[in-house]
């Protein structure tokens, strides 16, 4: 079988955390890779950091507000054409914000929705239709662990994340028949910004080991990955609990 | 913005180059100028493309607009007492022969498939088996109608605009677009043509038996088996043909009609369609080594000195036996080399490029030698000299190192005071493309795409590749 390789990519979110280590490495790789982000400065950093590694890859970086979804269709027509294709999309902005344990803040839970799966749906739209068009091209939507159950202390965070999941599998029933991959990533705990300062962090991984397992995954087609494996397991015991006991944890 | 339901993958006909273009098929002039206006309001250069079998990146360039010529397939005129028809670009050689046949007309140049499109025959200038006798397409071509990119019509004939013909025709779609051509047929006595088929036990005899025979013959074609080495190298069967003279078909009516052409629906008794699938088992180094060699055996032996008889379409399009052949050699492709070089270098340059082919265990899969005479088009590909043209499959792996061979091969053409052919190219630097071409023939290029294209609005990957935009 012949090695995937990817020429062009995209990630949305790219400024820190898993997004920045996923276009440091698809640039290492050889790869030119549309960067975009909100703030500015990290994306030149990042730019510039391709541009001093070599192995061809490339980095452009491309600002935008993931919660301002009427820019997406031209701002994606632009990022095709400056990269002269694209093989690969990967949807990797998110945001946690801290919940206090009875706390309902509105826009605070809103912020997250928009972010998180809003803004995906913006993106990944015209990258699905794209892609089934031309009959090939992988998709990947960075999920979350948390997504799997709802928990008490999280609840928008969740639902962002668990409606990503079920938007992403839906995207793939629509476009598995001409042969384009979507692929769920559901991360554990990875040593980003968003984490830190989290208590009782366990299994904790770089952004660039996630980003590395993520590539992987992606280049296999992989339905939905678990990063690292191991989290598969301990989610499946997770689902399992039945929602009398589940609600009586203190998760 | 371009509407996203325009997106199509657009690939060359070898599967190995491609991208994503914003399709447009119009079937008037003002669909072609609506496509212009759709490129320049959407910022994108726009790429010509006709049937799509030029095997690399001619027809295409990724995120532009592809103008897609094919719905523009009317045949506009047909002189039978004069041969001459008229016809917009998309129509194909298929339908070309079909349609002067009954007349007794022939086009005098055709390609090695039938499925081309009569633009894209101008855009490459091709040309065919009988290129020493008949020269390239471009030469039976009268006056063409050129739509540059500003949406301005203008007709151009052969006698009255020789600079700008030659200009236009050869270059590869560089300068406008050719939406209407008045084609020069050739007369023939004869739905049949007949053939010999002889062998050659090594490149030096093949290359002598070609020289000799291409006064006798009008088309002359060699084939090669690129495995044979040492002194069997360059060994090959050669066939040669010529047209009926008055007389010698007993029933012309018969044999001129365009049904006695089609083409055998069995080939070895496998239905033509499937016969891909059977062949695919043996696309790899040893087996095309055994059927290379079966072939030369069976040539040599059984039929060495045959003199037949064989219908026009037999003869010539001998790329349309097994339909859909090139998917052998999926998922990797294949690409094309085809070198022209001068009667006295071609010896030496050709048995350099068989051996490093070998040596680097690249060894074309499909060899095929011919005879050219020169032209005097400006991006022209004629010399007095042999061609020879070799087949490679792309594995990925081994990409950077075919692409590495045929730069090599490419350099010692250019040495030789050679010459190379767009239609069939997907690899060959553009340094060293522009290189095969005398000082100034470029400039000249550049300089009238600067005057009729000012824009740089006509574009494609293969464009950009050999002219360096």
């Amino acid at each position: 079988m012949m090695k995937k390789t990817w020429q062009t990519a995209l990630v949305v979110g790219a400024s820190s955390g898993i997004g920045a280590a996923l276009v440091k490495r698809l640039a290492a790789q050889g790869c030119r890779v549309a960067a975009v982000a909100r703030r500015s400065e990290e994306l030149e950093n990042l730019a510039v950091w391709a541009g001093s590694v070599g192995g061809g890859g490339e980095v452009r970086p491309y600002l935008a507000d993931v919660r301002e979804p009427q820019s997406v269709p031209e701002l994606f027509e632009t990022i095709t054409g400056d990269l002269g294709g694209l093989d690969l999309v990967i949807y990797a902005a998110g945001v946690m914000l801290p919940v206090q344990f009875e706390e309902y803040d509105t826009a605070k839970d809103l912020e997250m929705v928009q972010t998180n799966l809003s803004g995906a749906v913006a993106w990944l739209n015209p990258a699905a239709q794209r892609f089934a068009r031309l009959k090939r091209g992988t998709i990947v939507g960075i999920g979350s662990v948390a997504g799997d159950r709802g928990r008490s202390g999280s609840p928008v965070y969740n639902t962002s994340k668990a409606g990503l999941h079920t938007y992403l599998e839906a995207l793939r029933n629509r476009v598995a028949r001409y042969g384009v991959k979507v692929v769920t990533i559901k991360p554990g705990f990875v040593d980003t910004a968003m984490t830190k300062g989290l208590p009782g962090l366990f299994w904790l991984i770089s952004a660039d080991r996630a980003a590395e397992i993520i590539l992987t995954k992606a280049r296999k087609g992989a339905v939905t990955a678990y990063v690292p494996a191991r989290w598969r397991l301990v989610m499946l015991i997770i689902r399992s609990i039945p929602s009398f006991i589940f609600r009586r944890l203190k998760v | 913005m371009l509407s996203a339901d325009r997106l199509e993958w657009v690939g060359g006909w070898g599967e190995v180059l491609g991208g994503a273009g914003y399709v447009f098929r119009p079937s008037t002039l003002q669909g072609i100028r609506a496509a212009f206006g759709e490129a320049r309001a959407g910022g994108v250069p726009v790429a010509l493309r006709g049937a799509g079998c030029s095997y690399g990146d001619a027809a295409l360039r990724a995120e532009s607009v592809v103008l897609d010529l094919s719905r523009m397939d009317r045949i506009l005129s047909w002189d039978a007492d004069a041969g001459i028809i008229e016809v917009e670009p998309g129509v194909t050689v298929r339908r070309l022969w079909r349609y002067v046949l009954g007349d007794g007309w022939w086009p005098p140049v055709v390609t090695g498939t039938m499925e081309t499109s009569v633009g894209g025959c101008l855009g490459m200038n091709v040309h065919g088996k009988n290129n020493w006798a008949r020269g390239t397409f471009g030469e039976h071509c009268l006056e063409f109608d050129l739509m540059t990119a500003d949406g301005v019509l203008r007709t151009v004939r052969r006698d009255e605009d020789r600079e700008l013909f030659n200009a236009v025709v050869g270059s590869f779609g560089m300068l406008g677009v050719v939406t209407r051509a008045r084609i020069q047929m050739k007369r023939v006595n004869s739905g049949l043509i007949e053939a010999k088929a002889v062998s050659a036990p090594d490149l030096e005899t093949l290359l002598r038996l070609t020289d000799e025979a291409k006064d006798r013959w009008e088309y002359v074609v060699g084939w090669i088996d690129a495995f044979a080495k040492g002194r069997k190298l360059g060994r090959g069967l050669l066939h040669f043909a010529r047209h009926l003279e008055p007389g010698e078909d007993a029933e012309p009516a018969q044999t001129l009609r365009a049904e006695a052409q089609d083409l055998p629906e069995d080939v070895l008794m496998v239905p033509k369609s499937a016969m891909w699938r059977l062949l695919k088992p043996f696309t790899n180094r040893s087996g095309m080594k055994w059927i290379n060699r079966l072939k030369y055996l069976s040539g040599a032996t059984l039929g060495e000195g045959a003199i037949y008889r064989q219908t026009f379409a037999e003869f010539s399009f001998l790329l349309d036996y097994v339909p859909n052949w090139k998917r052998i050699y999926r998922p990797g492709g294949l690409i094309q080399h085809q070198s022209f070089v001068p009667v006295d270098h071609a010896e030496t340059v050709f048995r350099r490029q068989l051996e490093a082919c070998q040596k680097a265990r690249q060894p074309s899969f499909l060899g095929v030698l011919k005879r050219h005479r020169p032209d005097d088009f400006l991006m022209g590909h004629g010399l007095d000299g042999f061609s020879l043209a070799l087949d490679f499959p792309v594995h990925a792996r081994r990409r950077d190192r075919l692409w590495g061979l045929v730069r090599t091969m490419a350099e010692d053409v250019v040495d030789a005071g050679g010459r190379f052919y767009a239609a069939k190219d997907a690899a060959i630097p553009g340094e060293v493309y522009r290189a095969s071409f005398r000082e100034g023939e470029i400039e000249r290029l550049l300089a009238l795409k600067a005057e009729l294209d000012p824009g740089t609005v006509l574009r494609t990957a293969l464009g950009d590749r050999l002219l360096g935009n």
